[in-house]
């Protein structure tokens, strides 16, 4: 990883001229190890991967996988790999990571004993899983209890132990330890602290035994070695640099090894008898090399703050600074909550001025605000006990103007307040695009709030209000004005502008109450009330084309349809000269309607059994699916009948933009549901869900939300998601860019609607019920109506088409002419 | 017929043979007619857009490429090198009756 953000920091840079080559002794290139369990989970390779061969191929970078260097001549600037190749360096930049330390207990060498680290060793301890019921993990550390989840997650019955007497020890205090022990335990874990492994042997019951130094043994299948990591400094040992008496290479704060063209960085390098076994450190040290690599201004690495916040087995868990307490003459202010099992710990200065250490279990929340405390070193406020006693109000938040410029907002990725801001300056006004423009919040999450605050700063700053009005007729957001509507019962545009708003309203705040007020009431569209605050596609129920022709898509539920269906369609596209395509969605688009056409091409369409699809709409578009388990070899479950069902249950429902679904029958994921809202895999037990996945502008991956769930929690799932995102999400806002903007992110998300901490869930799905139980097929609606049939006429005087209108045929069918054909065809014709 | 207007909407009207949009809008129900050329997206479409007020002007936004146009005097907001052409009009016995240079009927 730490190899791999040298790269990037190089490439990044358009005028260097250096001439990288890279040679890896893995199989693979760079991963994300630090999200590494999410493999046992829903991470596939390609989301783990750091870079692609296409970026070395793109930026002429020669690399060579699985040949290891084995030896380096610093005189004549020569390396060899294993394999015999040669290569000659200027510099060499040495990130050989680390390896796992595996204690010598007599029997660890036996086949289904693990340890934790790389892809190959995911492999392997899923491949022991598959027949095995109890697994330990020795290591109570921080990677200890990543790979005790990642046991869990293989539905192994599953033990921790620990040498030391209790869990996390180098990050956490006792009384820490002891509350993420409980609660571990409540999560059906066994903790074993205090336990020495003395032996591995052949088990009675299971397949190993291991015997401990106090006499007792515990019975297992499958064991992970995760009792820390020991820097990979052999090579370096061999070649004759410097090396730490319990090993490291020893750099100085250049960063440079004892001879002056070698570099080491990462968790290899020893900086002042020190070990850095977190990303960031590493990414700090690659700064500094590519600084003298490019001779840029040099940046000398002054060692790293090792405080970390992080979701161990679903708890909460942050360590800052001095978390021991072992400052001389430091004093402490603890709140502990033995029934919600929190506990939070503050180490502070002797005079109580100044946070040297903090210690957080089972609510973090208070992290980045702390930590900007300690790292700026910040004066306290008279009252610090306020920073981590329960919230019954307004969040404790640091004041951001406070901060200085270099206060460090995101670790992960090294970005602080002087970049954020920056970014605003360029024309970010989100927390959301200032994330996509500096990766600022987009590794572990934990400075998401934090981030905010800073951007909303600026913008202040900056003059820009920051408003989420959503125009100048109303000084509501789209969601106050959905509580609005709802709690007061409004059911028109007039009401809701002349009650909370001013003027006539516009092209921005008409369809954006038309489409809340069809979320709750569901009236027609084209009602008298309702008909001027639609876009042209609603007031038309079509979508209207770049020559002022409109497209017609009717539903096809599931994509499923009937030969006698297709054929009707075939029959009426060609009477209207329509030209038919299929979409992405498993639909048939007919393009170049006229308006007065519409509605004898629906009257057909409708007669052939088809409705609406709502191809017009900021609504429920489709749910793609695969054959599922009816045809394919594949299939575990019935996905095309829960893809209709679906489609059939939420068509029609109004949100704040387009919505997309799907349903696949296994995990091969034919239906391509993870870039959807909503996308549902089968699993072999029922459903896995996911959520806020999106194609298009920024593509993203749908989030895993529920594992084998049955259909009604499915559907039961779905009904409160849809109507949460409908009533608290932007004008225009994609579930994918709702949920980055969502403080709290996923896990509030799944507190919501799971666990229901908000109460919402009933009347979540009673406004589902509604919406579902007035469904109208808004064109059978229409055309049984001589008052609505009125518009769809292109003039109001004259029984004459748009005479404007030009068509040319191409492949069969015709098409809008371009503008030098229309030119062309006026010659011909006059 | 000035019935055959709906409030707050628009319809196109075929005169002398020129495509035109006529708009009725606000409270006070004020008649506005302006060409129902999109001069941007090129195409016949104005009459479908929707009507609304951007600080002191009364508006309609292309249902194209959502340009606002000023319904009196037919600048378009976004890109002044565009207008619409507008057209006076007045409402005499039921009527809703157009003029560009020449006097003219319905």
């Amino acid at each position: 990883m730490v190899g791999q953000k040298l790269i990037d920091n190089i490439v990044a840079d358009d005028s260097c001229e250096v001439e990288l080559v890279v040679i890896a002794g893995e199989s693979r290139l760079a991963y994300d190890r630090v999200h590494l369990s999410g493999y046992f989970v829903d991470k596939t390779l390609e989301d783990l991967a750091l870079t692609d061969e296409s970026f070395y191929q793109d930026n002429r970078i020669k690399y060579s996988l699985n040949d290891k260097v084995v030896g380096i001549d610093l005189v004549t600037r020569l390396v060899t790999t294993a394999s015999g190749e040669k290569e000659c360096y200027d510099k060499l930049v040495l990130a050989t990571g680390s390896y796992p330390f595996v204690p010598p207990v007599p029997g660890q060498e036996r086949e289904h004993c693990h340890v934790y680290r790389t892809i190959d060793d995911l492999d392997a301890i899923m491949a022991s899983a598959e027949n095995s019921e109890v697994g330990v993990v020795v290591g109570g550390g921080l990677l200890g209890l990543e790979a005790a989840n990642a046991l869990k997650n293989l539905n192994l019955k599953t033990h921790v132990v620990e040498f030391a007497p209790q869990l996390m020890g180098a990050q956490l205090d006792a009384d820490g330890g002891g509350l993420l022990q409980t609660k571990i335990e409540s999560l059906g874990l066994e903790v074993h602290t205090g336990k020495n492994t003395e032996k591995i042997t052949e088990g009675a019951e299971r397949r190993y035994r291991m015997d401990f130094s106090d006499g007792s043994y515990l019975e297992t299948d499958v064991i992970v070695f995760s009792a820390g990591i020991r820097p990979e400094d052999a090579l370096a040992r061999e070649t004759g640099l410097n090396v730490g008496e319990r090993g490291g290479i020893v750099i100085n704060d250049q960063c440079l090894t004892s001879n002056p063209d070698v570099f080491a960085i990462g968790e290899c390098a020893l900086w002042q008898g020190k070990i850095y076994g977190l990303v960031a450190p590493g990414y700090q040290m690659a700064k500094v090399v590519t600084s003298q690599l490019l001779g840029t201004d040099p940046v000398e690495f002054k060692g790293a703050d090792m405080s970390t916040k992080l979701k161990l087995l679903g708890v909460d868990v942050a360590s800052i600074g001095d978390a021991h307490g072992k400052t001389e003459g430091c004093k402490s202010l603890v709140y502990q909550d033995d029934v919600s099992q929190v506990y939070k710990r503050l180490v502070v200065s002797e005079n109580g001025k100044k946070l040297l250490g903090a210690v957080l279990i089972g609510d973090a929340e208070a992290y980045g605000t702390l930590l900007q405390f300690k790292l700026n070193s910040i004066n306290l406020p008279n009252n610090p006990e306020n920073l981590i006693l329960p919230v019954t109000g307004e969040v404790a938040k640091i004041g951001v103007e406070f901060l200085p410029d270099s206060a460090q907002i995101c670790s992960c990725f090294d970005v602080n307040q002087a970049q954020i801001c920056a970014s605003v300056d360029s024309g970010c006004r989100t927390p959301g695009d200032v994330k996509a423009d500096t990766k600022a919040s987009s590794g572990c999450g934990g400075c998401a709030m934090l981030l905010k605050q800073v951007v909303d700063h600026k913008l202040v700053q900056l003059g820009i209000e920051v408003s989420n009005h959503v125009c100048e007729h109303f000084d509501f957001s789209r969601r106050e004005l959905a509580d609005i509507v709802r709690v007061k019962q409004i059911r028109t545009f007039k009401e809701l502008i002349h009650s909370h708003g001013r003027g006539l309203g516009c092209d921005v705040c008409k369809p954006t109450v038309g489409s809340i007020l069809a979320s709750y009431w569901n009236e027609h569209v084209l009602k008298e009330d309702h008909i001027t605050l639609q876009d042209t596609n609603d007031v038309f129920l079509a979508n209207m084309q770049k020559d002022g022709t409109y497209s017609v898509i009717p539903r096809i539920p599931g994509g499923e349809i009937t030969p006698a269906r297709l054929i009707a369609i075939g029959e009426i596209a060609s009477e209207f000269e329509l030209y038919t395509k299929i979409t992405g969605a498993q639909r048939i688009d007919l393009l170049g309607a006229q308006v007065h056409e519409l509605p004898i091409i629906w009257k057909r369409l409708i007669d052939a059994g088809f409705e609406t699809g709502h191809a017009y709409g900021k609504a429920l578009r489709t749910v793609k699916s695969c054959v599922g388990s009816t045809w394919c070899r594949y299939g575990v479950q019935d996905s095309v009948t829960t893809a209709i069902n679906i489609e059939e249950r939420y068509r029609g429902l109004r949100s704040p933009h387009k919505l997309k679904m799907a349903v696949s029958g296994c995990t091969r994921e034919c239906a391509e549901a993870r870039s959807k809202d909503v996308g549902v895999i089968a699993t072999e037990k029922g459903w896995n869900l996911y959520v806020c996945g999106n194609g298009g502008m920024r593509p993203r991956h749908a989030d895993l939300f529920a594992v084998d769930i049955d259909t009604p929690t499915l559907i039961c799932y779905i009904d409160r998601f849809l109507m949460f995102y409908v009533r608290t999400a932007d004008r225009l806002q994609r579930t994918s860019v709702w949920l980055e903007n969502l403080v709290g992110g996923m896990e509030y998300l799944k507190d919501v609607i799971i666990h229901d901490k908000l109460g919402l869930g009933e009347e979540l799905e009673s406004d589902m019920a509604n919406v579902i139980g007035t469904y109208q097929c808004e064109w059978k609606a229409t055309i049984e109506d001589p008052e609505k049939l009125k518009r769809f006429r292109h003039y109001i005087n004259a029984d004459e088409p748009d005479s404007n209108l030009a068509f040319v045929r191409e492949r069969g069918q015709k098409r809008p002419a371009t503008k030098d054909e229309r030119i062309e065809l006026k010659e011909v014709t006059s | 017929m000035v019935s055959d207007l709906v409030l707050d909407s628009g319809i196109c009207a075929l005169y002398k043979r020129e495509q035109v949009a006529i708009f009725k809008f606000g409270m006070e129900r004020r008649i506005y007619a302006v060409s129902n050329f999109d001069p941007i997206g090129e195409a016949n479409v104005i009459s479908r857009g929707i009507l609304g007020t951007l600080g002191t002007d009364t508006v309609v936004a292309s249902p194209l490429y959502k340009q606002h146009f000023c319904l009196e005097t037919g600048r378009c907001l976004e890109d002044e090198r565009q207008w619409l052409k507008t057209y006076p009009v007045r409402v005499h016995k039921g009527q809703v009756q157009l003029r560009d240079d020449l006097p003219g009927e319905e």
